[in-house]
């Protein structure tokens, strides 16, 4: 099993992002994914922008993904999703089906996100048919599932990914609740988020944190955390841990998880996300 | 225009039919469809003469398998396709990849409507299931704005039905995973969103507190009214705020009455209620408003008014009394 980093969900200066990638391209960290997946109305880098980090990335050994949005709405954000895929140097991970549908129609293979529904082996095969490499395992999942189905796929099956380390993403809204928190339109939401560099805590009337709010997207306010799980998942056939980037510095993978409020592996061990067993 | 009704058993169906409902939505009583409350659905049996009372009526029966089959359990799904075969189905409502498979490949006669489930929100999302399982129908998710349902009905490979009223989903659905992160249990996995055996209500100093899974979802004077508890209608505090609020959602309703002659200048074919769960009461108090809705509007689609009683009848059974254009309004995003 080897590392990977998913897309950065946050909404960071340009200056802030570059210098990120830069730490990235030196580390040991062999393929990772970038590109804006949350929300069109986020323009601090353009597609060209992130095109040139990946190509800095590529240059420094890494196998290189772009992420695409989540929630696709509106014709202008179709249009920049064709443009993200006939990039011809990098494949997309696609987080909605549309992204699916544009790579398969250029012929091109693609990874499936955390966002595309896939609970089953035959909807896994189906895919795979279509030109999927590669899926990141649907974040309420668990390690029995995954089992099963990696069980029925056999041999021939796509790679596998899961969140192993990370905020979760929960949901995605028409709504930016990042904005309505600051009584802003969206419409004039002044990419509020830039703000909440790891998103807006959320906690309920007894203090206990339960959600992050990034924009229209909503998060697990507890960190998934299942360092302590990485060689049952390379055992199992797992080829891919992925890293969401948080606030903080990339995490130590030698050092197991330290349990505390803020850290949850409910969904692994098949119970609610937010436990942490 | 369709007008698409819930029934959660046999006497909202017949209720919902005798009311003026065009066609009626229903699941089996297990887990393979996503409103999988105790006492809800139907058996085999029932199913039979759900289909026999529809189709008598000149009525159309749709089947939803919303959810996902579970890896090592997918026959119960299958089966749940091949019983809706047997009672003559008009339409299966499904959102998952393999079932979509089985159902066009076994049963190409029967028309596939894409659940609201699969999340396909764009022409590209619904070109994929139309060339790949030949649908006839998608229904749309509760967050594309009027103009963006305009947009995609313009261009779209496949009929469109949106949902017209009842509870308020603020999230793409079908990715959204907030009520397993509480409780464990997932709409996509056939239970439900917030299962009932996971709420609990205690009354401590004049406040009633509503737990998830012990998670404190809201707390209410204890003659306020609340609703249903779900993790995007409760309060709960921001970092940078110490006041409780709802920072997502307020509990309330959906109400498109004022939008439907735009809905029906888009092209929408089908105007979906919301609510298996709620009781008859709530079908033939809705279904009758609906109907006479859309008849008014048929007659003369130019005099088309809200009428004053339509909007009073439904804000008795909306979430809060309260309701709204949801996300079809620009100013709700």
């Amino acid at each position: 099993m080897k590392l990977s980093l998913g897309p950065l969900l946050y909404c960071w200066e340009k200056s802030r992002v570059e210098d990120f990638y830069t730490q990235v391209a030196v580390t040991d960290i062999p393929l990772v994914y970038l590109g804006e997946a949350v929300c069109s109305r986020r323009r601090e880098l353009t597609t060209g922008d992130y095109l040139q980090l990946a190509r800095m990335l590529r240059d420094a050994g890494k196998n290189v993904v772009l992420s695409t949005l989540a929630l696709i709405e509106a014709g202008g954000e179709l249009t920049e999703l064709k443009r993200q895929v006939d990039n011809g140097e990098f494949i997309i991970e696609a987080n909605d089906m549309a992204g699916v549908f544009h790579a398969r129609d250029a012929g091109l293979p693609f990874v499936c996100g955390p966002h595309i529904n896939l609970y089953n082996a035959a909807a896994v095969r189906r895919l795979h048919d279509w030109g999927m490499q590669r899926f990141v395992m649907p974040v309420e999942l668990s390690r029995n599932w995954l089992a099963k189905v990696l069980d029925d796929l056999g041999d021939i099956r796509p790679e596998v990914e899961v969140l192993g380390h990370g905020h979760i993403p929960l949901a995605h809204s028409a709504r930016c609740f990042t904005a309505r928190h600051r009584k802003l339109a969206k419409d004039g939401c002044k990419t509020i988020c830039r703000e909440y560099s790891s998103g807006l805590l959320v906690q309920t009337q007894e203090n206990q944190p339960l959600l992050r709010l990034n924009g229209i997207q909503t998060q697990s306010a507890a960190c998934v955390d299942l360092r302590g799980e990485w060689d049952a998942m390379a055992a199992m056939g797992v080829d891919y841990f992925r890293i969401s980037p948080t606030d903080e510095k990339l995490p130590h993978m030698q050092q197991k998880p330290i349990l505390n409020p803020m850290s949850c592996n409910g969904y692994w061990f098949g119970e609610a996300g937010i436990r942490q067993l | 225009m369709e007008l698409l009704c819930p029934a959660g058993n046999l006497a909202a169906l017949k209720t919902a039919i005798k009311a003026g409902a065009d066609a009626i939505y229903l699941g089996l009583k297990d887990d393979t469809n996503a409103r999988s409350f105790a006492g809800l659905n139907f058996t085999p049996e029932k199913l039979e003469e759900a289909a026999r009372f529809t189709h008598g009526a000149g009525k159309k029966l749709y089947m939803t398998l919303n959810t996902f089959p579970k890896p090592g359990e997918e026959q119960r799904w299958y089966h749940a396709v091949d019983l809706a075969a047997k009672v003559n189905a008009d339409a299966l409502i499904v959102a998952d990849l393999s079932l979509l498979d089985y159902a066009s490949s076994r049963y190409p006669h029967i028309p596939l409507h894409l659940s609201v489930q699969a999340s396909a929100t764009n022409h590209g999302a619904l070109s994929l299931y139309k060339q790949a399982f030949n649908i006839e129908r998608a229904v749309l998710p509760r967050v594309l704005s009027m103009k963006q349902v305009r947009d995609l009905a313009k261009d779209s490979p496949v009929d469109l039905e949106v949902f017209a009223f009842g509870s308020l989903c603020i999230m793409a659905e079908g990715r959204c995973h907030l009520s397993s992160y509480v409780t464990g249990q997932s709409p996509n996995t056939g239970g439900s969103c917030s299962p009932a055996n996971a709420v609990r209500w205690q009354e401590e100093d004049g406040n009633r507190m509503t737990r998830l899974n012990d998670v404190l979802i809201d707390k209410a004077k204890v003659n306020e009214q609340i609703g249903y508890p779900v993790v995007c209608k409760g309060r709960f505090t921001a970092e940078d705020s110490d006041s409780p609020s709802y920072l997502l959602e307020s509990p309330t309703s959906l109400n498109t009455l004022s939008l439907l002659p735009e809905l029906a200048r888009a092209g929408v074919v089908s105007l979906k209620i919301e609510g298996r769960q709620r009781s008859p009461a709530y079908v033939e108090q809705v279904t009758r408003v609906w109907r006479a809705a859309i008849d008014t509007f048929m007659a003369a689609p130019e005099r088309y008014q809200v009428q004053t009683q339509w909007d009073q009848a439904l804000a008795k059974v909306s979430e809060g009394q309260v309701t709204t254009l949801g996300a079809y309004e620009r100013q709700w995003q």
